[in-house]
């Protein structure tokens, strides 16, 4: 992809960072386009808050460029971080101010002009259902509220590329429908990258999943591509004579046979080649007597815990 | 850009007990000390009267007071700086600043701006209780300036002291223990040591001691002699210590 693309607002190439000898982010690529929410996702201490804060210039890279709308953000921090906003894991809340004063500063603070900023302000409260808590002091509101608070923050001067870090932590079920009704709002006419370990947050908001683990980029296609992924190559055999399992991975196609007790089978397959015939006339030749055999509809969880567990088998993963 | 940050700054300042607290007591002690040596003068002046060219009520009674509010504000500066940037890392509130589009720099010169300003506020009710006097006796105008300048640049100096500190560690306390601490050791190091250097025959070493010497630097202008390699190295030393707060920073972000 070109990495001066105008539709591209976010274009990382090679980007790492290491702790001291701890190698936190594995050189990575990420490109993100206008109107397209990129979900991030992966267990906690994979990287991807690294990532974000890198992204976002609070944490010098190791090595790469990130470009945002084509703005080499190392090269030029300024004109780069007028166009991002961030909400990071902890949402940088100054308690001893109001909502409205606190936007009024974030607002400032990315030179929004003063004609623009009682606007900008009323409107990033009124999309983030802020407008009946304007006068109060962050100190005093709920969790939710000033996550709230901090996503608002995120948006209020308009930036091009908008970065939250665990938007939805801590909020309850209404709240977490309204943030995510706001995101995906944000998705149409912004680009977004969130990060979260809730799946169903990426299947409901997100256009794109990037999965990482162990700082690797270690999953990155479309919403459907990750259900495809692993649902169209796994499947249920139920047996009633079971042979050992090696019998079973000796037919053709199937690439990875799991156990599951009383005489079931989780068959995994390669892409192209369907093992089912195969394995109906071998339990007839067998005498297995064959009860199941249905495609595995597996869930998202589930392809993320097989893609994150440390099975040596996850190599073959396409990136 | 700075403007915006040195309120902020101020407005937190305001918003805290500390600040309020540090102006009640410093105002109770400076209050307490300017009556007495005004009590003192009031005494002393029969005698004074017969003298050639005796030392006025601006020498006597304001000069003394200003060195007070000098010894106030080693203990003062410190704790009005800790939070500045301790708290902001404790609290990861620095992450707002840090991804805005605002260079470290300016981020550092308006939390030094937004503390100059407090201290600002000290410095005048200093100057108030002499001035509320100009009435009753004659004030030498220029020994004020002197003085007002002299604790404006000494405070300028210890509150980039202070922001450093506050710059090292995520813990306030120790950061204004810190900053006392460098403080005092500033003032017991180098105003002995530049003399001992200069008995040395070590000129330009006991010169750039001087940087470190904030009380020594203070006495010339506080006598209202403008010795203007003081003053130069009251700026240096403000300006030295927000270069290093500004470096702390940008190497936060290098090193994460």
């Amino acid at each position: 992809m070109n990495p001066t693309d105008p539709a591209l607002t976010i274009c990382a190439r090679g980007l790492s960072r290491s702790f001291g000898k701890h190698l936190a982010v594995k050189p990575l690529d990420l490109d993100v386009r206008r109107g397209e929410v990129v979900g991030l996702l992966g267990p906690n201490g994979a990287g991807k808050s690294t990532t974000m804060q890198m992204l976002t210039g609070n944490l010098a890279p190791g090595t790469g460029e990130i470009r945002i709308c084509g703005i080499d953000l190392l090269e030029s921090p300024k004109l780069a971080k007028a166009r991002i906003g961030y909400l990071p894991e902890t949402p940088p809340l100054y308690r001893e101010l109001t909502v409205r004063e606190y936007l009024e500063l974030a607002a400032r603070l990315h030179r929004v002009t003063k004609a623009r900023l009682a606007d900008a302000v009323s409107s990033a409260m009124a999309h983030c259902g802020l407008a009946d808590v304007g006068r109060k002091l962050i100190g005093t509101l709920s969790k939710g509220y000033q996550q709230r608070v901090g996503i608002a923050q995120a948006i209020v001067h308009e930036p091009d590329v908008v970065i939250l870090d665990e938007p939805t932590v801590g909020l309850d079920p209404n709240q977490i429908l309204d943030i995510r009704r706001l995101i995906r709002e944000l998705g149409n006419r912004q680009s977004v990258i969130l990060s979260t370990h809730i799946l169903p947050e990426v299947e409901a908001v997100c256009d794109r999943v990037q999965i990482m683990h162990h700082g690797e980029i270690v999953f990155s296609n479309t919403i459907a591509g990750l259900r495809e992924f692993q649902s169209g190559r796994t499947m249920i055999v139920g047996l009633q004579h079971p042979p050992a399992p090696e019998a079973l991975a000796a037919i053709p196609g199937v690439e990875q046979v799991e156990a599951e007790g009383e005489g079931r089978f989780r068959i995994r397959f390669a892409a192209d080649c369907d093992p089912s015939a195969a394995l109906v006339s071998a339990a007839g030749a067998n005498n297995w007597g064959l009860q199941q055999l249905t495609p595995a509809r597996s869930s998202l969880e589930d392809v993320f815990v097989h893609l994150t567990q440390d099975n040596p088998d996850k190599a073959g993963i396409p990136a | 850009m700075i403007f915006t940050i040195a309120i902020k700054e101020l407005r937190a300042l305001f918003a805290s007990p500390l600040a309020w607290l540090v102006l009640t007591v410093i105002q109770v002690v400076l209050g307490y000390g300017f009556l007495r040596r005004l009590d003192d003068f009031l005494q002393i002046q029969p005698q004074l009267t017969q003298m050639a060219s005796p030392p006025g009520f601006t020498e006597l009674v304001a000069a003394p007071t200003f060195a007070t509010a000098a010894a106030v504000l080693l203990f003062a500066v410190p704790l009005l700086a800790m939070r500045m940037i301790a708290e902001e890392r404790r609290n990861q509130t620095l992450t707002l600043l840090m991804s805005a589009p605002v260079s470290m720099t300016e981020i550092v010169l308006g939390k030094f701006t937004g503390l100059m300003t407090f201290l600002l506020v000290i410095v005048l009710l200093v100057l108030a209780m002499p001035l509320m006097l100009a009435s009753g006796t004659r004030l030498d105008f220029g020994l004020l300036a002197g003085l007002t300048l002299a604790l404006l640049l000494l405070a300028a100096g210890f509150a980039a002291v202070g922001l450093y500190a506050s710059s090292l560690t995520a813990q306030p306390m120790a950061a204004a223990l810190l900053g006392f601490g460098m403080l005092l050791a500033m003032l017991f190091m180098g105003e002995t040591a530049g003399d001992s250097l200069r008995a040395r025959g070590w000129h330009l070493p006991a010169a750039f001691i001087q940087v470190f010497s904030p009380l020594k630097n203070f006495e010339p202008l506080g006598r209202g002699m403008i010795d203007s390699y003081a003053i130069v190295c009251a700026l240096l030393l403000a300006v030295g210590f927000l270069l290093l707060t500004i470096r702390r920073l940008d190497g936060r972000r290098l090193r994460g």
